[in-house]
């Protein structure tokens, strides 16, 4: 089998060639996952990848981790239940655009406010690949979609804007095409102790790609490069950032995380 | 607690008690009357026992957060009512699927919607055998006192352990909110069900793969048994499948593990029956009424006896048959417009005539409105 | 490392990278021939192909952007 040491250390190989789409992002954007993971040499037996519903949410299954793949919008439900049940286990959660703020942005908003230490990543297409291709939560105004015939009149969410007014304390965005960034933020976030948030822009060239004439895989890879800059950049030379989409590290604020908190309560007891 | 070893204790706290003799260490729920004593005793005793208590953002979250920490290895149980059990009901599904021990306790009360909060019913009767969409499991156990409350929640965790399922502990207002006195002597001799480990390598372990007794072997996340858990129709490796076969095979797997044992934990109690012509079948808070109901008409020489199912579902269909061959005339009495009656008369109507006794008025069925239903229309 | 630039970097370069492509689970994107600096790849019957392999600089493009963990540069590090 011709593949990286990676793929055969991380990957259940004989779940491969995954189910995502000639071109998706997803795959690509898993694999920054795996390497971030590779990079701070995390414990196999004690990492747990929680997805919901969704194209994203099948990453899980294709990794060799503690995988759990559960209901639409509730993986950070039940990831609560794992991490507050086993603070030792490193948890990270896989969701979708949809699955993370439409149906599940509940369970978002409460876990950022909580500032539980688990590591959210949002494989963001922009559109509800699984189902077909319907308009999300962060569809641009106006975009197609095959529920916006129209032209999609939502209003889309900044996923990373509404993760840190809800509380979380480490922020940031990358691109599928931003790959190595996408890395580095992943593991900032896995090391961050609370609740991080990390979206990672994908491309969907099957449904959102089609349905908007934006060209093929490589194309809209390519609208990431020169449309995408990161923050650190925009802040010295703000005119640089004018209609271009941000990434980057937002924000980097650790507060006291909800377990510790929770662990304090305890030890009042085994005195 | 008294020299005799007595307490005056309300129900929702005796759920709190056998829960944690039963190895519960981990709550997650939400606010709703008349459950929220449950949460807040939890709240208080967990953290002392080193257990976990969690108030989640609503009772779908909660019931998504008992069974991530049934997966990590940690007896979870949420408690909620009519509202919130309706929430939960799609993860409730996923908890069959996916084979995952944890007990989900729902204190009835008015309905449907907001209905009468303080006030008992039990109109969830059906709620909880087909709440959750698609073929499933499902065991119900619904005690009618204190004590027994106590005694059916260690039994409900013990259920749910041994066949890897979800267990509803269908408990009314009356029982929730009542005090008793209960006794905890035997506490210590209380026999504890833990779910079966797998035995095996890591790397030979097959999630999915059943024993001889239907149930697979469940090991924890963080244990070295990397595996996947999904809702999808899996095969025995636990990754989805498409094959037909194979997903029957799944689906008649997890329902017969629970409905071929029934005869394990067919819990009821007679009262009165030897020579009964009249059986009262009743369960829950209106058992009480009816207990008296049955000494009354026997004051009144009418032969009367009371059917009282513990294990509300899987239905008590062998027992229900027997009463039925025996007696004239069965009354299900019950704080619904007839639930559990359905189930009674597609067993017995063969055999006997099923009337009905039902209220739906936020009030416990009493004695007297037993009697009368049935003294009236019974001539001598 | 191209076999030119061995040859000029002197014997003692002996990690012969190799790109290394997994034809079955290669679904034809395109994007590692898009992103390709040197043109090595090439799109032929709906899979990638290795059309100029003495061209590969090793820069790992294709590896990193691929979705399908179908292309990447074997042989020792």
């Amino acid at each position: 089998m011709n593949c990286s040491e990676t793929t055969s250390k991380y990957y259940r190989v004989n779940r491969l060639p995954h189910i995502w789409c000639a071109g998706c992002g997803h795959g690509t954007l898993t694999n920054t996952v795996v390497r971030a993971i590779d990079k701070l040499k995390l414990n196999k037996d004690e990492v747990v990848i929680v997805s919901g519903i969704g194209c994203s949410s099948r990453a899980p299954g294709y990794l060799d981790f503690n995988t759990l793949h559960t209901t639409h919008g509730r993986a950070l439900a039940f990831a609560t239940g794992i991490k507050l049940a086993n603070p030792k286990l490193h948890v990270i959660v896989i969701m979708g655009d949809g699955d993370s703020s439409a149906i599940g942005g509940n369970h978002l908003i409460h876990a950022a406010r909580r500032n539980i230490d688990i590591t959210t990543i949002v494989f963001n297409n922009n559109i509800y690949g699984m189902t077909g291709g319907q308009f999300s939560p962060t569809t641009p105004y106006g975009d197609l979609a095959t529920t916006a015939a129209y032209g999609n009149i939502d209003k889309p969410f900044d996923l990373c804007s509404l993760a840190q007014g809800a509380g979380a304390t480490y922020v940031g965005r990358a691109t599928a095409y931003h790959a190595v960034l996408m890395q580095k933020l992943i593991e900032k976030g896995i090391q961050n102790k609370g609740f991080s948030f990390i979206e990672g822009l994908s491309i969907c060239p099957t449904y959102y790609g089609r349905k908007n004439k934006k060209g093929n895989a490589f194309k809209m890879h390519s609208f990431l490069k020169e449309n995408c800059i990161d923050k650190k950049l925009v802040d010295k030379d703000p005119d640089k950032g004018r209609n271009k989409i941000l990434i980057g590290e937002f924000y980097n604020n650790p507060q006291p995380e909800y377990i510790e908190s929770y662990q304090v309560i305890i030890d009042m007891f085994q005195g | 607690m008294n020299d005799k070893g007595y307490k005056l204790v309300q129900g929702n706290e005796a759920c709190v008690e056998g829960a944690l003799a039963a190895g519960m260490r981990f709550y997650a729920g939400y606010p709703i009357t008349p459950s929220t004593e449950i949460a807040e005793i939890c709240s208080q005793k967990l953290p002392k026992l080193g257990g976990k208590f969690i108030q989640m953002e609503d009772e779908l979250a909660s019931m998504a957060a008992i069974i991530g920490a049934s997966l990590a290895g940690v007896k979870s149980m949420t408690a909620t009512s009519g509202p919130g059990f309706s929430l939960m009901q799609e993860n409730i599904g996923y908890a069959a699927i996916a084979e995952i021990p944890c007990v989900i306790v729902n204190v009835q009360r008015g309905g449907p919607s907001t209905g009468l909060p303080t006030s008992p019913a039990q109109g969830d009767v059906m709620q909880a055998r087909w709440g959750t969409h698609g073929d499933h499991p499902a065991i119900a156990l619904t005690p009618n006192s204190v004590q027994e409350t106590f005694e059916y929640t260690v039994k409900a965790f013990n259920l749910a352990e041994k066949y890897r399922t979800p267990v509803i502990l269908l408990m009314d207002e009356t029982v929730g909110h009542m005090r008793e006195k209960m006794t905890f002597k035997n506490i210590s001799q209380i026999e504890i069900v833990n779910r079966k480990k797998p035995s095996c390598k890591p790397e030979d372990y097959v999630a999915y793969r059943p024993d001889e007794d239907m149930i697979p072997p469940m090991a924890s996340f963080g244990e070295g048994y990397r595996y996947h858990v999904t809702g999808l129709t899996h095969d025995e490796t636990g990754f989805p499948t498409n094959s037909s076969h194979v997903s029957e095979g799944l689906i008649r797997r997890i329902v017969d593990k629970v409905e071929k044992n029934i005869d394990n934990f067919s819990y009821y109690e007679e009262y009165r029956l030897e020579d009964a012509e009249i059986v009262i079948i009743a369960y829950g808070g209106v058992s009480r009424s009816a207990k008296s109901a049955v000494d009354e008409l026997r004051k009144q020489n009418i032969k009367a006896g009371l059917f009282r199912p513990i294990t509300i579902w899987p239905f008590l269909e062998k027992q229900i048959y027997m009463v039925s061959q025996a007696a004239k005339e069965i009354y299900v009495a019950e704080m619904n417009l007839g639930q559990y009656s359905l189930e009674v008369e597609r067993v017995a109507c063969k055999n006997c005539r099923v009337k009905k006794i039902n209220k739906v008025n936020g009030e416990l069925i009493t004695p007297e409105e037993i009697t009368e239903a049935i003294g009236g229309s019974y001539e001598l | 490392m191209t076999k030119e630039n061995q040859a000029i970097m002197g014997e003692d370069m002996d990690d012969e990278k190799v790109l290394l492509l997994n034809v079955p689970w290669c679904k034809g994107c395109g994007i590692c021939v898009g992103f390709c600096p040197t043109r090595v790849l090439k799109l032929k019957e709906g899979k990638c192909v290795i059309a100029n392999r003495e061209k590969c600089i090793f820069c790992g493009q294709c590896e990193l952007r691929c979705p399908d963990n179908a292309i990447c540069i074997g042989g020792k590090k």
